[in-house]
């Protein structure tokens, strides 16, 4: 069994890095992987709530790191999802708290165990980003299409290469398709045009995400979502499939359209 | 003295923290060497900063930022590496480690006349996109392979050409050169700078083009680059 380790990180806060990671864990332990979830934000803890766990944690990131729990005691297990576990961040500390070479030596234990580990890095590019790169296998980086989101990707994705976990892969978050279509909003080709890595997602904004977030239900449980389908897109395509990007960056014709309505029903 | 007890690094207080000056040997002992100290004297490093200066010796990035997490580690910030390599440079700046100190830079040349300084230190060609954040400073000509994307920063002592496209902020002829051009595919930087003058390129509407900017008539002008 290969275990991978995939860091979630963006540099801007507030581009859904932490809905990111919540719904590929979710979208990878749906497809049948042991999955494992890793919340870096020690002292801003929030993926425990997008997930809806926050009532059920005992021990923490940092408790197992420090020796007061075993790996297995942190590890909260998802009931929606039989092989979908967290483990939380400390509230009551901060970054300082754990080293590098602590997230190394985690994953390293966690790798015999499960297939995935996803951590949910900090914003900024600070310690909090480097505990969460170090043990990185592959770095997914989380943008908006507005430009501060994509200036702190390009920082990011410099940094990755400097600490030598590139080339990092890219997942355009929040496209909204009206804007684009009005001309008001960067497309998935300006950012990748200047980003110039990998594309693995692009994620429609949608409303269903916030409602989700606010209800603890992350949105790939959602059949119904588009941006739920994004997610389970980008899981695949990490396992490794070939998956067709979702229409949505594109200045859909009324031809265009109509020959998918055509499809979509005909199928 | 027996081999073991040889000194092979030096450390000495300075006004912006601890100067650590790496003697010969292999990088390894010498990374244990470092970490050794700071476990020995374990309160008198506590919350430090370090200098690292490495000499001519070519490290790479990864190399030093593993120094520098093994550092974090023991609560030592590791903030700034100097050598005269200039591909250690490169990967310190890489890193988001300062490699100048403001009073005692390594035998900083000092006085060189402006033209002579250029021909000795020639170009310094880089090849790969410059991104946010990542900064080059060169006393001579800086040639870019790649892009160099908005938050990037290139200062040249002399002329500045990017075989891609020009986002970030450029300074050529940075120590007054106002003879040094900046040339690119697609001239669109954030801002540019010859010698003591600054301009901001207006938008531009037309497909992008070869261009050269250079200072005519005490302004900066840009020019299409012409084939004969």
């Amino acid at each position: 069994m290969t275990s991978t380790v995939v860091t979630i990180t963006s540099g801007k806060g507030g581009v859904g890095k932490t809905t990111t990671t919540a719904n590929l864990a979710v979208a990878l332990a749906a497809a049948g992987n042991k999955c494992v979830c890793i919340d870096g934000d020690i002292g801003l803890r929030n993926l425990d709530v997008v997930l809806g766990l926050e009532n059920r944690i005992v021990y923490d990131l940092v408790d197992v790191v420090e020796g007061r729990c075993r790996l297995r005691q942190a590890m909260i297990r998802d009931k929606r999802l039989p092989e979908l576990y967290l483990i939380p961040a400390a509230q009551t500390r901060d970054k300082s708290a754990v080293s590098p070479s602590d997230m190394v030596n985690l994953c390293e234990e966690l790798k015999s165990e499960v297939d995935w580990v996803l951590i949910d890095s900090p914003a900024g590019i600070e310690r909090g980003f480097r505990n969460a790169l170090a043990p990185a296998d592959i770095a997914l980086v989380v943008t908006n299409p507005e430009i501060s989101a994509v200036r702190d990707a390009d920082r990011i994705i410099g940094l990755i290469e400097a600490e030598q976990k590139g080339p990092a892969r890219l997942v355009i978050n929040r496209l909204n398709a009206e804007m684009i279509k009005r001309g008001d909003m960067l497309t998935s080709i300006d950012v990748v045009e200047l980003l110039a890595i990998e594309l693995v997602g692009l994620v429609p904004e949608d409303e269903a995400v916030i409602v989700s977030t606010n209800r603890g239900l992350p949105v790939a449980l959602n059949e119904q979502s588009r941006a739920g389908q994004a997610f389970h897109n980008i899981a695949h395509r990490l396992m490794g499939e070939e998956v067709p990007f979702l229409d949505m960056e594109d200045k859909p014709d009324l031809l265009r359209r109509l020959s998918r309505i055509i499809r979509s029903g005909g199928a | 003295m027996p081999e073991s007890n040889r000194v092979k690094i030096q450390i000495k207080g300075i006004k912006d923290g601890l100067l650590v000056t790496l003697g010969d040997g292999d990088w390894n002992d010498l990374q244990s060497e470092v970490l050794k100290h700071v476990e020995e004297k374990s309160s008198f490093f506590q919350g430090a900063k370090i200098v690292l200066d490495v000499g001519s010796r070519e490290i790479s990035a990864s190399d030093l930022g593993t120094l520098r997490d093994r550092l974090a580690d023991r609560e030592v910030l590791l903030w700034a590496c100097v050598s005269k390599s200039l591909l250690t440079e490169r990967n310190s700046q890489m890193l988001g480690l300062a490699t100048r100190l403001s009073p005692v830079a390594p035998e900083k040349d000092v006085g060189t006349p402006l033209e002579s300084s250029m021909v000795s230190e020639g170009a310094l060609l880089v090849q790969r996109t410059l991104r946010s954040g990542s900064k080059i400073s060169f006393r001579g000509h800086v040639t870019v392979i790649g892009d160099v994307n908005p938050g990037a920063e290139i200062i040249a002592g002399g002329s500045i050409v990017v075989w891609g496209k020009l986002r970030g902020m450029v300074h050529a002829g940075a120590d007054g050169d106002e003879a040094a051009v900046v040339c690119s595919i697609d001239l669109m930087p954030t801002q540019l700078r010859i010698a003591g003058r600054i301009a901001i390129p207006p938008k531009r509407e037309e497909d992008p083009q070869p261009e050269t900017a250079s200072i005519k008539d005490n302004q900066v002008i840009a020019e299409p680059w012409i084939y004969k």
